[in-house]
């Protein structure tokens, strides 16, 4: 194979992998996924239409600033956010201009562990975390 | 001018107005510390709050300021280290010896904007705290872009 042919391939790869794919992403899903099933025998797939809901909803048992993701995230998860408590601006969530959201598991479960109590008033379910990453990893 | 005159022309505006000077804190350098008290807002410098502070802050992570700000016990055994080192009533300078000032002996302040030598120097209409890109009053860089180097002009 020429080096030039080669060259085009690696090109195609890396514009491939900058887009949107990450094995640690699909692990990390994969992994939600076993705990969606544990959860409810019934599951099937992630959906990234109950993603979307659940980033668009408002809430009524977390903190009144933030009664929705929406209130730092801004209604397009292609924008930079703003925290809403602290004014602090958020890159955007959306995996086209973020390749590297959700792909730490660590960092992921902090995240949504402080969101979803300041949103939900609650924690978030695997079914919940799975559908949310679903739907920003197609924005 | 050359560099040492300039130099010389620093130091000698930093004795005449002291106020330069004391605008200016030690920046943090911790990664840690920079990555995840930075996560959620400025990392704001040691020196402004006494070392029992930071401590008192650190132990109640839980509730931090009516957040979930909780992380693992060996995260925050490096930040506990690195603020308390670097706090107000250890090191002592700067706009840190200033606000120490106004500590009591025994005092464990965990609002940094409480202190009377920020609201001293804050001290604008409602409107200015109201607009929208400040957020609320602990949000240095709305009006200090280089408030994370540790410059607050």
């Amino acid at each position: 194979m020429s080096s030039r042919s080669l060259l085009a391939i690696a090109l195609a790869i890396s514009a491939i992998l900058a887009f949107a794919a990450d094995p640690r992403r699909d692990a990390m899903l994969s992994e939600y996924a076993v705990e969606a099933r544990r959860l409810d025998a019934g599951f099937t797939s992630f959906s990234a239409q109950r993603g979307e809901t659940l980033f668009r909803a408002s809430w009524n048992g977390g903190d009144a600033r933030t009664a929705s993701c929406t209130a730092c995230h801004t209604a397009d998860p292609r924008q930079a956010g703003r925290n809403a408590k602290t004014g602090r601006p958020i890159e955007p969530v959306a995996v086209s201009v973020s390749p590297r959201r959700f792909t730490d598991k660590a960092e992921v479960e902090k995240h949504f562990l402080r969101d979803c109590k300041s949103v939900l008033g609650r924690e978030c379910n695997a079914l919940e975390k799975g559908d949310y990453i679903t739907f920003m990893a197609g924005q | 001018m050359t560099t040492p005159r300039l130099a010389i022309l620093g130091v000698v505006l930093m004795t005449a107005f002291p106020a330069i000077a004391d605008d200016r804190v030690p920046p943090v350098t911790d990664p840690v510390v920079i990555k995840e008290c930075g996560s959620c807002h400025m990392p704001f410098q040691p020196v402004f709050l006494p070392a029992r502070s930071w401590r008192a802050l650190l132990h109640g992570l839980g509730d931090h300021f009516g957040e979930d700000a909780t992380l693992p016990p060996e995260t925050v055994d490096i930040i506990r280290a690195y603020m308390t080192a670097n706090a107000g009533d250890v090191i002592g300078q700067g706009a840190g010896r200033k606000f120490m000032r106004w500590v009591a002996p025994n005092g464990t302040p965990k609002r940094i904007t409480e202190n009377p030598v920020f609201l001293k120097e804050h001290n604008f209409p409602e409107s200015v705290w109201k607009d929208p890109k400040v957020v609320t009053k602990s949000n240095c860089l709305a009006c200090h872009p280089a408030a994370t180097n540790g410059r607050f002009e």
